[in-house]
């Protein structure tokens, strides 16, 4: 091993808690943020930037999904429903649906604190319930959540949704339609979620809510309350939610009920299982995946199958739409190939291979 | 004679027609090691989760040094000292080593959820105090050098270690080990044998639920037979061992 090589290998020591990792690990998380905080520079391109921003809402999405589903074990199928109410605490008192104007900022904070209200209402009723029981409850309530807001229609706008959301100004500086400003709001937010989200999973809290994942029962006689660890993760994971929320009402400026499907659950449930569950870098690395190709790389395949049809002059393939055929393979395809997720350890990769445990493998106490 | 550590009074457990537990009534000292012994079926784990909270008793009361703890939910059972082990054991398999031991600190642990999500000098100090004190236990119980390591990964035997390490991380009152020589070796067993005495000796009062014979009688200060939910003998283990309604409970009539 030459000496370049073993510097690379040293232990680093990150701030804020992140932990010891190697030093080329460090260097690689450096150019990581790096190449986020410049991206907008690199690429001049408006739409491309406004694309890679609409990743941030996805990607929060998915670290407060990661919170129930990753770390509490918590299957909940109806996450969108806190999205849309953020988005609707924020798009309510902040454009001409009432003429309130209230400031984005507070606002932001705010729209979390409602979804993670509304995420121990959730939470409450549900305490006794595991697996597809919990799952089918969730379910039940995504559905019904875009469903009040379609028939309020005095508070709400109905089908039409709210217009005219006001968009956010720091210091005197208007965000306006500018993607750039969006897109450094959600990077900044994402990198503060991600330092709080390794906090507390090396935390009382975050052991509490994987003890309660692996084992309830031995959990409690552990000592940790399970109603109280079950409601903050509900609470917790359904406020980044209501962030996303926020943010994303104000950067599109309409918000509509048909934006909060069952699909936008389904998704951000997608890309945490792709991910790797319960890992912090998968979470981050099949969101930013499923986020890129369903934004920009498979709607761009649907240019393409269109502009060759009409090149060919053959309506069938200029009416071919690939997106959704591509996504559902790829989705199909890892999960054939690497059940555990992208991310993985190397334990749970041999529990989904069906390999025996050994008795010493190496130190698998890396993520 | 001050009063004992568990007083179990009058307790019985009834599930629809089946009686478990059968008005029950049985003391542990502070400082001693009590078997709970008796065929398969006899109430012996029904007697476990009434002690910490999974039943509730039909009748019957179970004090803790004087204090009822009937009504108390499973965490609170924990919050007043009272730890186990499972028949079938029950780690947190996608945990490592360490932190299972250090979810067994959870109760006397203060971190509220704010000192957990900004890491508080608060919470990272007694974090700090929690990891010390999971790797010493690690160490007591020679795991020390597994504690990186998936609980899952571990042989059979460590996970026995492991729970036990977990139920002792917050020293706890009283411990009830439930079969912890359940699939052991004879050398695994005479280690285990040491394990209670030492543990024993740290202050921990013990109560047992074993099949082995020997390891029972070589340890307990006390043991009490159960048979069909009743009590049918008890005293220390020599009296124990020659009571014939014991030998026919075990054995049969006209052994």
């Amino acid at each position: 091993m030459s000496a370049g090589e073993r510097s690379l290998r040293a232990r680093v020591r990150l701030p804020l808690g992140i932990g010891e990792v190697q030093a080329w690990q460090a260097l690689g998380l450096v150019a990581i943020i790096a190449l986020f905080v410049f991206y907008p520079l690199i690429d001049r391109n408006q739409g491309d930037v406004s694309s890679v921003a609409d990743a941030g809402y996805f990607l929060l999405l998915v670290f407060g999904l990661n919170i129930v589903v990753g770390f509490a074990g918590l299957l909940d199928l109806g996450y969108a429903a806190f999205f849309a109410i953020g988005a609707y605490a924020y798009a309510m008192v902040a454009s001409t649906q009432f003429n309130l104007h209230f400031n984005f900022w507070p606002m932001l904070i705010l729209s979390g604190c409602v979804a993670a209200l509304f995420g121990v209402i959730l939470g409450f009723p549900t305490l006794r319930l595991r697996g597809d029981y919990l799952a089918i409850v969730t379910l039940g309530f995504g559905e019904i959540v875009p469903q009040v807001f379609l028939n309020l229609d005095k508070y709400t706008g109905g089908p039409n949704g709210i217009s005219n959301v006001d968009q956010p100004v720091l210091f005197g500086y208007h965000f306006g339609f500018n993607p750039v400003p969006y897109y450094y709001l959600y990077l900044v937010v994402a990198l503060i979620s991600l330092v709080l989200l390794n906090n507390l999973k090396h935390s009382r809290l975050g052991r509490a809510w994987m003890a309660i994942r692996e084992d309830e029962l031995a959990a409690t006689h552990m000592g940790v309350n399970p109603v109280t660890t079950k409601l903050l993760a509900f609470a917790m994971g359904a406020s980044f939610a209501g962030l996303a929320g926020c943010i994303y009402a104000a950067k599109l400026t309409l918000i509509s009920p048909d934006e909060f499907n069952f699909s936008v659950s389904v998704t951000v449930l997608s890309a945490i299982v792709l991910g790797g569950m319960g890992s912090l870098t998968g979470a981050f690395i099949g969101g930013l995946l499923l986020a890129v190709l369903n934004f920009k790389v498979l709607p761009q395949v649907t240019n393409w199958t269109h502009a060759l049809g009409a090149a060919l002059h053959n309506e069938a393939v200029q009416n071919l739409d690939l997106h959704y055929i591509i996504y559902g393979l790829i989705l199909v395809l890892v999960m054939l190939f690497r059940p555990e997720g992208l991310v993985s350890t190397a334990s749970r990769r041999a529990e989904l291979h069906h390999a025996q445990p050994a008795a010493s493998a190496a130190a698998a106490g890396v993520e | 004679m001050s009063a004992p550590l568990l007083a179990i009074e009058g307790l019985t457990k009834r599930f629809g027609g089946l009686t478990a537990v059968k008005d029950l009534t049985l003391n542990v000292e502070a400082g001693s090691i009590a078997s709970l012994i008796g065929p398969n079926g006899a109430g012996k784990s029904t007697v476990f989760n009434v002690i910490t909270g999974i039943y509730t008793p039909t009748a019957g009361d179970v004090k803790l040094d004087g204090r009822s703890i009937v009504g108390f939910k499973p965490h609170q059972v924990a919050g007043t000292g009272v730890m186990r082990t499972f028949q079938n054991i029950r780690l947190f398999a996608f945990m490592t080593v360490l932190e299972n031991v250090m979810v067994g600190d959870q109760t006397r642990m203060h971190a509220t959820p704010f000192d957990s999500a900004f890491r508080t000098p608060r919470a990272q100090k007694e974090e700090r105090a929690v990891t010390e004190r999971a790797m010493e236990l690690l160490d007591y119980v020679g795991l020390a050098s597994y504690a990186r390591e998936w609980a899952r990964n571990l042989p059979y035997g460590m996970q026995r270690r492991l729970e036990i390490a977990r139920a002792l991380a917050p020293q706890p009152r009283l411990l009830l080990l439930d079969e912890p020589a359940a699939g052991a070796n004879p050398t695994e067993k005479r280690d285990l044998m040491g394990l209670v005495r030492s543990i024993r000796d740290r202050g921990i009062t013990i109560v047992l639920i074993e099949h082995d014979m020997k390891l029972v009688m070589g340890i307990s200060d006390r043991v009490t037979v159960l048979d069909y939910g009743e009590k049918i003998s008890e005293g220390d283990p020599q009296t124990v061992r020659h009571d014939p309604r014991v030998i026919e409970a075990y054995l049969g009539k006209g052994a």
